[in-house]
């Protein structure tokens, strides 16, 4: 029992990780059917969030310094959700219905933000702005001037080829001086240090320790998951759009503010990655990179789970948690001693962290064929859209 | 239509806006004076990812090898012949991708004619570039401990091998804590080469000590996710035991803070690690590793003026929030070790001159004396530390003197009894009975 007991905590702790970071994944995927690879740059996004604010109120110390983990927790879904914004209205909503655009021009957007993060100095960022400050006033300049004109499209292009070659030149300048060209993270991994009230154990029942962390984490999916459970069920946002999901044209000719509603979710979508980077920190390290350890096994679950179905993305995360931690613990050897010889070598063999993670990929992959759509297919009319 | 192409173009165009203005602040640096004091010049090869996963670590060798060469030019560069020539780097990037670094090993010789290539961290990038090396009968120094069982005619190794490592750690932790904790150890590593060879010498080690391995575990490269290994270790160690600890890279983070989460703490689990440096405790975090125990040749914290030396040298290059550690020494040492061959041989174009000359030349590194031995590897100082919560290390064991090197194993049945000698002439010299 007490075995049971905690190989279910252990599979919900590594559960609840993948469904934090499967969430904001569930509501781009799942919902708009955008292929977004630089999901798990938004969760390091999150992240980098959680060290600026670490960092910021490091000085204070006392009780501000400990309450910094909740602070950021709510920047880091702010910051990122309006990152997630700005990239729908820039770059997302001119590729709709395309996925393989999408796919790739989301992977460019996470190379590019990765790049952003290792080399981001206070000259670059004053070059970036000086450069989309001059294209866009060029653009308005040219646009006043010649819009009408055939040429207008070539010139325009022009005008920010012209705004980068400025901001280039920008940030040669600047980087002349040194306390600006100090880079603000490097491509370095960071130390971001859980407070101090979830660094240890959390006391025990009967022999079974709790870790703080994991149970924080545990506790944290939930809550976001009946949030965003609550914001597609019951809120006014919500509820347009799931009829934009269902049926786009229909929603658009009932008055519903569809490209709002395609930022918004897009946003929310990116903020809760924000929030799982910022959870994240707690139990790994942060450097530029951490987005890649988390996309694939994001996808995985929401495949598995079925796309665009939350509870799907919930069953399936926890179900692939329990798998790993049953697998990899050996469990397996504890519950049946008296095994034969040969399944004891096999189940002996796939009882390592490395082994354990083949296992999972070759119970997905058989599990796909038998069900390709998931364990919980979409029905309906969006299917055919 | 021209509207949607105007908008696409647009959108195009900010993103290269953005990228390029990105990249163009990567370059910088580099240049230097060349000023008419030397009769000519030595072009050297340095190769270490600059991008990509490894580059966080192999950046520093790359900066640690450059002040070398610095130091050496600013004394008059490499007095060959009655000549001194200015030492010029070409550095080029191995860029994390391990055919990459054949591929610009072999640049580096063919088409800019470097004197030596000093490069590699990893096993694999050094796996990839030694075909190239021994095709061409070139000249690689390779500065980074490493599982040993490897040696060739044509690399240099100025890092630890495991007797110079792991083997003395071991006997350390079964010294220390056998008698308290039983000689019990659990083994946990990344899943390639290093971490396992490393994994098998321990084994046997174990064995040979009357102990036992009661547990290994491996995690792939950069997962996060310890959960079942602490499960697995809270089985096999109710009341506490020791834990070895091959991890490398981001791996270790998630180690340390899970496993303070979970209550294993290092006074009941003593944790060796051998791949956590000052550089990565840093990144770490000091309060997640105060306590667990790390074994090196070289600690930013031995206390001789030759140590104390680098370190404020690198710092005053580098910056002063910049660390030194056991990696940063052994390059630094492997392009002074070059520099003293060549010397006393009196040519860096004549290679198999310069091997030869190259044993038994020695160098006083930061953490003492070294010598280049007949199996193309350095004998080093061996020490154990403890990590502080200032992020250095309390040095708890010195071997003082430095220990020979044993690249291929004495524990393993395989290479029991082999030996590698370059003095010799025999076609088999990389590997014979003794």
């Amino acid at each position: 029992m007490e075995l049971f007991f905690s190989q279910i905590l252990d599979g919900l702790s590594i559960g609840s990780v993948l469904l934090l970071a499967a969430t904001g994944l569930a509501i781009v995927f799942g919902l708009m059917g955008v292929i977004n690879l630089a999901h798990g740059e938004f969760m390091m996004l999150g992240a980098y969030v959680t060290y600026v604010v670490q960092s910021a109120l490091k000085p204070m110390g006392g009780v501000i310094f400990e309450l910094y983990f909740p602070i950021s927790l709510v920047l880091a879904f702010i910051v990122t959700g309006l990152i997630g914004v700005l990239l729908e209205r820039t770059l997302i909503r001119q590729l709709y219905g395309r996925p393989l655009e999408t796919l790739l021009a989301t992977w460019g957007v996470s190379l590019i933000l990765i790049q952003l993060i290792r080399s981001v100095s206070t000259a670059m960022m004053l070059g970036i702005i000086v450069s989309v400050a001059s294209g866009i006033l060029l653009s308005k300049l040219l646009r006043a001037k010649f819009s009408l004109k055939p040429f207008f499209t070539y010139l325009n292009g022009l005008g920010w080829a012209l705004s980068i070659l400025i901001g280039l030149i920008a940030v040669n300048l600047f980087d002349q001086f040194r306390p600006l060209s100090k880079a603000w993270f490097g491509p370095r991994n960071i130390d971001v240090t859980a407070p101090k009230w979830l660094q240890g154990s959390w006391g025990m029942i009967g022999t079974i320790e709790l870790p703080g962390l994991r149970i924080f984490i545990i506790l944290l999916s939930a809550l976001l998951l009946l949030a965003t459970y609550w914001f597609l069920n019951k809120s006014v946002w919500g509820l347009r759009i799931r009829a934009v999901t269902q049926n786009r044209q229909m929603s658009n000719c009932l008055g519903i503010p569809t490209d709002r509603v395609d930022s918004i979710t897009f946003g929310i979508g990116s903020g809760l990655a924000g929030v799982a980077g910022c959870a994240i920190t707690l139990l790994g390290s942060v450097g530029p990179n951490l987005g890649a350890a988390y996309i694939v096994s994001c996808f995985m679950v929401i495949v598995l789970g079925g796309v665009g179905n939350l509870l799907g993305t919930v069953i399936a995360a926890i179900l692939l948690g329990i798998i790993q931690s049953v697998i990899g613990s050996g469990t397996l050897l504890t519950i049946f001693p008296d095994m034969p010889a040969a399944a004891r070598g096999v189940t002996e063999f796939f009882a390592t962290t490395s082994m354990s993670l083949v296992l999972v990929f070759i119970f997905i992959i058989v599990f796909l064929q038998f069900r390709p759509n998931g364990m919980f297919p979409q029905k309906g009319r969006s299917v055919d859209a | 239509m021209v509207r949607n192409l105007s908008r696409r173009l647009f959108a195009g165009l900010a993103a290269s806006a953005v990228s390029i203005t990105l990249v163009s602040c990567g370059g910088g640096g580099g240049g230097g004076d060349s000023a008419g004091k030397f009769d000519g010049e030595v072009k050297v090869g340095i190769l270490h990812s600059l991008s990509g996963t490894m580059a966080i670590s192999e950046t520093t060798l790359k900066e640690v090898e450059e002040m070398a060469i610095k130091e050496i030019n600013d004394a008059g560069g490499v007095k060959v012949d009655g000549k001194s020539y200015k030492i010029v780097a070409v550095a080029e990037d191995g860029a994390s991708d391990w055919p990459t670094f054949a591929e610009k090993a072999q640049k580096l010789i063919d088409s800019d004619k470097v004197a030596v290539v000093f490069g590699g961290w990893t096993s694999a990038s050094r796996k990839a570039m030694l075909p190239v090396f021994e095709s061409k009968n070139h000249m690689l120094f390779y500065p980074i401990q490493y599982e040993g069982q490897e040696c060739s005619k044509n690399i240099f190794y100025t890092g630890a091998v495991p007797n110079q490592q792991a083997e003395p750690a071991v006997d350390w932790l079964m010294k220390t804590y056998g008698e308290k904790l039983g000689k019990k150890v659990y083994l946990v590593g990344s899943d390639y080469v290093y971490p396992r060879t490393a994994n098998t010498i321990i084994k046997e080690q174990m064995k040979a000590l009357g102990g036992e391995t009661v547990g290994e575990d491996y995690i792939p490269l950069g997962n996060t996710e310890v959960a079942p290994i602490i499960a697995k270790i809270k089985k096999a160690f109710p009341d506490g035991g020791i834990i070895i600890n091959t991890l490398n890279g981001d791996s270790n983070v998630a180690l340390f803070k899970q496993f303070k989460a979970a209550g294993i703490d290092p006074a009941k689990y003593p944790i060796m690690s051998f791949s956590i440096a000052e550089e990565e405790i840093r990144q770490i975090g000091p309060e997640y590793t105060t306590g667990t125990y790390a074994a090196w040749n070289f600690f930013m914290s031995l206390d001789t003026p030759a140590s104390k030396k680098f370190t404020s040298d690198f710092q005053a290059m580098y910056g002063a929030d910049r660390v030194t550690g056991d990696p940063a020494e052994s390059a630094y040492n492997m392009v002074y070790l070059w520099k003293n061959g060549v010397e006393k041989a009196g040519t860096f174009e004549d290679l198999d001159k310069v091997r030869k000359t190259m044993i038994g030349i020695k160098f006083a590194a930061p953490q003492g004396e070294i010598e280049m031995f007949p199996n193309h590897h350095t004998s080093e100082r061996v020490l154990i530390g403890e990590a502080e919560a200032n992020g250095q290390f309390k040095i708890l064991e010195d071997s003082k003197t430095a220990i020979p090197p044993l690249p291929w194993n004495q524990f393993v049945p395989e290479t029991k009894g082999f030996t590698c000698d370059w003095t010799q002439d025999r076609p088999d010299a990389g590997k014979f009975k003794m």
